[in-house]
Parts: structure tokens; C-alpha cells; sequence
């Protein structure tokens, strides 16, 4: 879509500061929001080079991984860009495929937390009460058990395996979602719109479900999204500790974990895997906290 | 005021309460028998069965709950399976360990990051404030056990050093060789939470100095850094407080991960272990006492943020 071109005169000359700004070009507009969200832009490039990464591994990795690819603890040269492990793995290859594992950690149990999390802090939020009371106690005793002991002992009691590392950081993250949540929902709550629909008659659950929840959405988004990062920690933490992703999937923290029994040392299979790990989390950390400076003024304005 | 603290305080031993009962159940719902790890290949099924009318195991749940709880009350916390120590003494071997590096975690946190953050707020948007939180970001993406690994490995690759490993060395008996042992891992463990408390100080002193008070201070001609350091300040540290507040709950725990990287035997490695290898008596003991330090903290917290600022009132 394109403005009208005005014939060359005086007035259109003044006019031509203010015909730029209605310039609809999509490159225009790109650059704008570059301009101003230059750090969450950044972050969401960082986060698309990870899912890219993940997405094309088979593409992009030159070897096999949990294969001998050449001679151990190489540093980084031509054949292996970010160098071989002690077990003669190619560290580029197994940091690319390790993508996969992150992403689908991260993006499953923070997807499954913010449902549940959100269900939660709806129906205590709302329906307030005993029930609020008693599911706040619960939460508020979650959210004082110290994190990782919670995650050992029910990684313990599940075993290693993704799945039940999906499933155990969902567990750590819901309580706080839920709190959050709830808190937008008490406030959310107050409002006349929700008053009118109960005085049209409508149930419960249907204000919850279809006044409460796409309100409430916006701040559980830009929760999750700092919430993978934090995910993604919590699964390396995990797989160092050598609780989390058994061996030999390319989970970072595992790969980081192994290079402390290298010997020789090698310290490229301790530095490429952690930085992967960094980049990642530092790049959903800059995208949530752009997202909340974005959607903030509209949430207060509520 | 009163009322509330005493509420908080039944609410906090509920809690607690909670958190023992759940604890039991979960540690006795772990797959694997600690009467067998004990015995290992030589287990029978006789002696395996004398092990587990030895430790009471073969009792109904509410009995065995009940007796522990007794038994804890009165401090006799029992005897670690694996070792056969009391796990009183074992607990006042490592408690030491924790708390030094607690202690040196926190002396970094508080100075570090509270100086950082009024740097940063007073010469805002300055290239010191950007370089400043710049790190701070960095410092909050990065995992602290890759951080420590690579300061354990690049001076043994690079310099040939690293850090005497073993029994932890008595601040008494050696100053030189405790620090070289405590100091690295309370600087890897205390980079993430400086940048936290850095940002928390930073914003807040922010809208501090933006108040009318602060106005009409440098209006009288007081000097900046009086304004800053004796007026501003002392407004502006309750978020950080309450951050360090929760800080502390968390390494009241010990830090597992650290302490493991750096083989400094306090209460998070005893518990890493004892949870690894199904110590029952010392799993529990530990993870109950690390819930009930976090749970104490945080009421601390809260009582401290009311009577930080008097405009919260209970």
C-alpha cells in the first residue's frame, strides 16, 4: 500500500516530513521497531539462530553425533569448528543437535506450566474464598520449598528421562505462574465488564474462560518467555548434576558436566556447550523483558 | 503487628509441618531399597529383612512418620545409613562449610551489587551505567556451574593452578590456603545475584532521586554524595533487602552445585549424596532442614520489608 504521490510544489515540500511517517512499508516499520526495541530484537534473533539450529541440525552438523568423528580433545580448527571432546565427538555437531533437546524442553514445560499455571491462578483468583485460601497455603508452601531439592527428589522418584524432566520443571514453574496470575486476575476482577457479564447471567466458567483467560494472556506470555530461559537452566542444572537427560543425547549441561573428567583438559568442550546454554537464556531473557516493556502501559492501563 | 507476626508464625510451622509429611512420603516413594544398597552383593533376603526391622522399616508409614518427627524433636535426628554417623555430628561437620561460603557469598552481594546499582543510578545512562548493565545481563543468562567449571579449568590449562581440593582447609589454622578454597566459588556463586541486586538498587534509587524530598535537598545545598549515600539510599534498599533476604534463605540450604563443583563438603553436597543414594535418615533431616531455614527466612523478609518501610503496616 503505497501513499498518494503529491506533485511537486511548496506545500508538498513542507508536507514531506509528515508523508514519511505514513509510509506503510513493511521495511519501514521493521526498522522502527528495530529502532526502538534494539535489545529485543536481539534476543529474538539469538532465539531464532537457536530454533534454526535446531530445526536444520541434521543440515548443519557435519558429523554424527554419539560417534567417534576424529582425534579427542582437539581444539577448534577447519574439520571441527568448535574442536572434539575426550571422546572424539564433534563439540559443533553436538552443541547444534543439543539445540533440539533445549528447545523442546524449554518450550514443553513452560508451555504445560503456563496452562496449568494460568488454570490455576484463574479458578483461585476469581472464585476467591476457601478455595483460593486453601489452593494459595499450597502454592505458597511450593514456592518456599527450595527449587532444585524439589526437582532432585521427584527427578528421583520419576527417573531420568526428557519426559520426566519436562514434567518435573513444569511442576517447579507452576506455582509461580499461578501466583502471578492469580494477582492479575484479583485485579481483573474488579472490572465492570466482568460485572456486566455476571449480570447477564453468564456461569462461572464461562467468565473465566471467555472473559478472564484473553486478558490475562498477555502477562502470561511475557512470563513464559522469561520462563524458558529459566527452563532451559533448570534442564542444564539438572543434566550436570547428571539427573537430568541421560547420556549420550547432546544435552548441554550434560556435555559440560563430561568435560571435567577430560584428561587431558579440554576446555572448548566446557566453553562451547555453556555458551550455547548463555545465548540462549540471555536471548529469551532480552525478548521477555522488551515483551513486558511493550505490553506493560497497556496492562496498567486496565 | 503482633497478631500478624504470630499468624505468620503458626502459618510458617504449618507449612513446615506440610512439608515433613510430604517429604517422608515422596523419600519412601523413591525407587530402590537403602537395605539393599547397604548390603550390595552380598544382600539376602534374611539379612535384608533384619536391616529393615532394624530401621523400623517394617512398620505402617504413620507409625514410622510419627517416631521421626519424635525423634527430631528431641534433636536425635538418627544415623545415616551409609556411613553409620551420627547425623547430628556429620550436619555440625558441614554447617561450617555452608555458612562460610553463605558468609562470603553475601559480603560480595551486598557490597558489589548495592555500590554497582548506586553507581549506575546516579551516573544513569552514562557509558559506566550501560558497560554496568550490560554484565548484569550477561551475568543473569549465564549458568553459575558452567562459570565455575571454567574458572576451576582455564587456570589449570593456562597457569598450571588450581585450588586445593580435599577437607576444607580451617580459616584458623591456615587463612591463605581457606581462602583460595572458599573464595572462587562465593565469586561464581555470588556473580548472578550482584546483577540482581544491582538492578533492584539501580531502579529503585531511580524514582528515589526523583522524589520532591531529594528536590528540595539539593535545593538547601547539600552536597550530592550526602544526598545520595544518607538520604536517598537508606529509601532506596528494600526491594535489594528483600532480594538478599531470599538470597540467604537459598544458601541457608547450601549451594548444591557449587559446593559439588568445588568439592567444598557442606550441607549441599550432603544432601546431593544422601538423596543420590537414598540416605533416608539423612535425606530427610537435611531437605527438612533446608525448608524450614527457607521458610523462617522468608517470614524474616517480610517482617523486615514492614519494618523497613512504615508505610506497610499489617
Amino acid at each position: 500500500m503505497r501513499t498518494f504521490q503529491a506533485q511537486g510544489s511548496a506545500t508538498t515540500a513542507a508536507a514531506e516530513p509528515f508523508l514519511k511517517e505514513e509510509r506503510a512499508s513493511r521495511l519501514w516499520r521493521a526498522w522502527k521497531l528495530v529502532q526502538a526495541n534494539p535489545l529485543g530484537v536481539f534476543g529474538a534473533a539469538l532465539i531464532l539462530l537457536l530454533i534454526i539450529a535446531g530445526v536444520f541440525a541434521p543440515a548443519i552438523a557435519r558429523y554424527p553425533i554419539n560417534q567417534f568423528a576424529g582425534t579427542p580433545n582437539q581444539a577448534p580448527n577447519a574439520t571441527h569448528l568448535f574442536g572434539t571432546d575426550k571422546l572424539g565427538q564433534d563439540i559443533f555437531s553436538r552443541v547444534v543437535y543439543g539445540a533440539r533437546i533445549s528447545l523442546k524442553v524449554g518450550f514443553f514445560s513452560v508451555g504445560l506450566a503456563s496452562a496449568i499455571g494460568m488454570a490455576i491462578g484463574i479458578f483461585s483468583g476469581y472464585l476467591g474464598g476457601i478455595v483460593d485460601t486453601v489452593i494459595q497455603r499450597i502454592v505458597d508452601t511450593a514456592i518456599a520449598f527450595p527449587q532444585l531439592i524439589l526437582l532432585l527428589i521427584v527427578i528421583r522418584l520419576l527417573g531420568p528421562s526428557i519426559v520426566n524432566v519436562i514434567l518435573v520443571i513444569a511442576i517447579g514453574v507452576i506455582p509461580g505462574v499461578a501466583r502471578i496470575v492469580r494477582g492479575a486476575v484479583l485485579s481483573e476482577s474488579r472490572n465492570t465488564y466482568i460485572e456486566a457479564a455476571r449480570a447477564t447471567g453468564a456461569s462461572n466458567l464461562r467468565i473465566m474462560l471467555r472473559h478472564l483467560a484473553p486478558n490475562v494472556l498477555p502477562l502470561a506470555i511475557v512470563i513464559a518467555t522469561t520462563l524458558l530461559g529459566a527452563a532451559i537452566l533448570a534442564e542444564a542444572a539438572l543434566s550436570f548434576l547428571g539427573l537430568g537427560i541421560p547420556p549420550p543425547n547432546p544435552s548441554w549441561g550434560a556435555d559440560v558436566a563430561a568435560s571435567r573428567t577430560s584428561y587431558p583438559l579440554n576446555v572448548w568442550a566446557a566453553l562451547f556447550p555453556g555458551l550455547a546454554i548463555s545465548l540462549t537464556v540471555l536471548g529469551f531473557n532480552l525478548l521477555g523483558d522488551s515483551l513486558r516493556d511493550i505490553l506493560d502501559p497497556r496492562l496498567r492501563g486496565r | 503487628m503482633q497478631r500478624y507476626i504470630v499468624r505468620r508464625l503458626l502459618m510458617a510451622l504449618a507449612i513446615v509441618w506440610f512439608i515433613s509429611i510430604a517429604v517422608f512420603i515422596l523419600l519412601r516413594a523413591m525407587p530402590g531399597d537403602p537395605a539393599l544398597l547397604q548390603q550390595g552383593i552380598s544382600a539376602t533376603p534374611e539379612k535384608v529383612a533384619a536391616i529393615h526391622r532394624e530401621l523400623g522399616l517394617d512398620r505402617p508409614l504413620i507409625v514410622q512418620y510419627v517416631d521421626w518427627v519424635g525423634n527430631v524433636l528431641r534433636g536425635n535426628l538418627g544415623r545415616s545409613v551409609l556411613s553409620q554417623n551420627s547425623i547430628s555430628r556429620e550436619f555440625r561437620e558441614r554447617l561450617p562449610v555452608s555458612l562460610e561460603l553463605m558468609g562470603l557469598t553475601l559480603i560480595w552481594v551486598v557490597l558489589l551489587g548495592i555500590a554497582f546499582g548506586i553507581i549506575s543510578a546516579v551516573k544513569q545512562n552514562s557509558l559506566l551505567d550501560n558497560v554496568i548493565r550490560l554484565i548484569a545481563t550477561i551475568a543473569l543468562a549465564v549458568p553459575a556451574f558452567w562459570v565455575a567449571t571454567l574458572v576451576l579449568i582455564i587456570p589449570v590449562q593456562v597457569w598450571g593452578y588450581a585450588p586445593p581440593l580435599g577437607k576444607q582447609i580451617s580459616f584458623f589454622t591456615d587463612p591463605g590456603g581457606n581462602m583460595r578454597q572458599f573464595l572462587p566459588a562465593s565469586l561464581v556463586l555470588a556473580f548472578g545475584p550482584i546483577a540482581g541486586v544491582m538492578r533492584l538498587t539501580r531502579s529503585s534509587m531511580l524514582e528515589v532521586l526523583r522524589q520532591d524530598y531529594v528536590r528540595t535537598a539539593r535545593a538547601k545545598g547539600l552536597r550530592e554524595r550526602i544526598i545520595v549515600l544518607r538520604h536517598a539510599l537508606r529509601n532506596s534498599l528494600i526491594p535489594a533487602v528483600t532480594l538478599i533476604g531470599l538470597l540467604t534463605a537459598g544458601l541457608l540450604g547450601g549451594a548444591v552445585i557449587i559446593e559439588q563443583i568445588f568439592d567444598l563438603r557442606g550441607i549441599g553436597q550432603y544432601i546431593y549424596t544422601a538423596l543420590l543414594q537414598k540416605d533416608y535418615p539423612v535425606a530427610q533431616s537435611l531437605v527438612m532442614y533446608t525448608a524450614s531455614a527457607a521458610v523462617l527466612m522468608n517470614l524474616v523478609v517480610d517482617l523486615l520489608y514492614a519494618a523497613l518501610d512504615p508505610r506497610i503496616r499489617y
